[in-house]
């Protein structure tokens, strides 16, 4: 879970003053510490801890026999990244798939939830009678609590009893057989659905409070200069709401890479090979097999992954924001 | 300015398509919820052929769905409150004092949250087996060692957005009140947190949607004493009927709490979620 806050504050003390040697400490010095102390106890349990286990647990052949008491797993080194990484082998083919996957779920998922929250957001930019009852309607489905959601399009999608079968035979009246949504190839556009269908409100709701310090008199000034409105739209509101699409995407983009819910409640336990997402794969190949060794080793890589291409974005961006 | 047919059209296109989109998964949901099982279990229906409130009592006993309600909302309270008290004293160190160490914290805090949640739970799941294991004392199945796990995501959340929130309440404030010969603690109780009331309530709807909509840990950390809604819903469709009207039900049932809530505070929300990124 992400703060969209916190990405602008990623260098906060940059200024803070450097206490100088044989300097008298302030009264009160420690008083920082101790407000931080509970948080500091707190952040090494739930985090530092669990992630150096995590680390630690992926050098180590930890299979079933050793859950219990893994002091006593045996040391293998790189041999669960080496598996991972080998693609000719059954456990490296089903990573390297469902990362492959994984990213084209993420691509099309952020890229259309971005789309469709600007639209609406656009949409609604201007007042008009009846703009509060659909900016409330939109924030519905973030608001509900995601497994309730994901569940109603499970039963929408069920191939016999479900709604959009009845929709598409019943009512359009195509020709053939109600094909299966939520097993084979149509899982994948399925769980697709299902996730922009929980996020585009999200894009919506950042996008909307974005426009909102967009000064009306900046359009104006354009319109009387003959700008039509893609071209305001290209030329104003793109470049003005960048800091939150700075923010904004990022923050999609890590969530539904990381994205566990949706296909595991979409799904149920065991997913189709076309829906089979990052999260859910590590899941499974931890406790499936018991392999827990693995599913470290799989889930650092995922780190990495996610460290490096995170690290890249905001690079990217910051140098365009100097040269701009 | 007057709209363009285009832009009028697009305008009524988007709005148009966008709620259907939306509308009719919880149509779906609230319509089905009062329908007799034998609608649910053939061809799909847009209307009841008898309009019911029985799935309403029958979802009860089908599965102990009020044990789950209570645990939900025991788990999801405690996690809330408790990352919120953790991170009112920590968001206030770091908006409004510098410290050596500061940097550090606030980078691994801020780090914390790109991580996927998968990361935390295997090592989490084997710490809390190895304590039941050496120390005799049982986290796995329980709402302590839930609560622990929701912390993992509602914690440096909590921290990061009050740490912006704080930013945002000009200095002049606290210092004016030191001035009057406020400690530092009074200030915070005093000054702070009535001007961030905003703020800490975006922070606690926040936490608590999270932790009520939460499915991974809640998977794997749970056995029949502890479930929360997240997995006990799914436990309608493993009996021998797949009872879709109840399960629409109880999702609505489950679902109304939190809308409400969340429709009643919107506009805190919007304004606190947004603040930071924004300005």
């Amino acid at each position: 879970m992400s703060a969209p806050t916190a990405l602008k504050k990623s260098g906060p003390a940059a200024g803070a003053p450097k206490r100088r040697a044989g300097k008298p400490r302030r009264a009160g010095w420690w008083l920082p510490y101790a407000l931080l102390a509970p948080a500091v106890v707190f952040e090494l349990v739930i985090h530092v801890i669990p992630m150096v286990t995590g680390i630690w647990m992926s050098f180590l052949k930890l299979t079933k026999m050793f859950i219990a008491n893994w002091g006593n797993a045996p040391f293998i080194g790189l041999k669960n990244y080496q598996v991972a990484l080998d693609f000719d082998s059954a456990v490296g083919m089903g990573l390297l798939k469902s990362f492959g996957i994984t990213v084209a779920f993420t691509i099309l998922v952020v890229g259309l939830s971005w789309g469709l929250g600007m639209a609406a957001a656009v949409a609604l930019q201007k007042a008009f009678k009846g703009r509060a009852i659909f900016r409330t309607l939109f924030l519905i489905p973030y608001a509900l609590p995601m497994y309730a959601g994901v569940i109603a399009w499970k039963f929408m999608l069920q191939k016999d009893n479900g709604a959009l079968n009845h929709f598409l035979f019943d009512n359009l009246g195509l020709p053939g057989d109600k094909p299966f949504w939520l097993i084979g190839d149509n899982a994948f556009l399925s769980v697709v659905i299902v996730a922009i269908w929980r996020l585009w409100p999200f894009a919506f709701l950042m996008l909307m409070a974005g426009l909102q310090s967009v000064p009306n008199d900046v359009y104006e000034a354009s319109a009387v200069d003959g700008a039509k409105p893609l071209r305001q739209w290209w030329a104003i509101t793109l470049p003005m709401l960048r800091p939150v699409n700075m923010v904004l995407v990022l923050v999609m983009f890590l969530w539904t890479f990381n994205d566990f819910n949706t296909p595991f409640v979409l799904f149920g336990g065991s997913q189709p090979p076309a829906g089979d997402l990052i999260s859910f794969h590590i899941y499974n190949a931890s406790f499936l097999t018991w392999n827990f060794g693995s599913g470290a080793a799989m889930s650092v890589l995922l780190l990495l992954f996610l460290l490096v291409v995170s690290g890249i974005y905001l690079l990217a961006m910051n140098r365009r924001k100097d040269n701009a | 300015m007057h709209d363009t047919t285009g832009t009028k059209i697009f305008r009524i296109t988007t709005i148009t398509l966008l709620s259907i989109f939306t509308i009719v998964p919880i149509y779906v949901m609230v319509i089905s919820g009062l329908k007799p099982l034998q609608d649910v279990q053939g061809a799909f229906s847009w209307w009841p052929s008898t309009l019911t409130i029985q799935p309403y009592i029958d979802m009860w006993k089908t599965v102990p769905l009020a044990d789950y309600f209570v645990n939900s909302v025991i788990v999801s309270s405690v996690a809330t409150v408790l990352s919120l008290i953790i991170a009112i004293f920590a968001s206030y160190a770091i908006s409004r004092y510098s410290f050596r160490g500061r940097t550090i914290f606030s980078t691994t805090v801020l780090s914390t949250q790109m991580l996927p949640g998968v990361l935390f739970l295997l090592p989490l799941f084997l710490i809390f087996v190895n304590i039941n294991t050496n120390f005799g004392l049982q986290l796995v199945g329980t709402r302590t060692g839930l609560i622990i796990t929701y912390l993992t995501f509602s914690l440096p959340f909590s921290i990061w957005m009050l740490a912006g929130y704080f930013n945002g309440i000009p200095r002049e404030l606290d210092e004016a009140a030191k001035v009057d010969g406020c400690g530092p603690m009074r200030a915070l109780f005093k000054v702070i947190l009535p001007t961030a009331r905003p703020g800490l309530v975006a922070v606690a709807i926040y936490s608590f949607m999270t932790s009520w909509g939460e499915v991974l840990f809640a998977s794997v950390m749970t056995t029949d004493a502890n479930r929360t809604l997240a997995v006990g819903l799914q436990l309608y469709s493993t009996q021998t009927n797949v009872y879709w009207n109840q399960i629409m039900a109880a999702s609505v049932v489950v679902s109304i709490p939190i809308v409400i809530g969340f429709l009643l505070l919107q506009k805190n929300f919007v304004a606190g979620l947004t603040a930071g990124a924004v300005k």
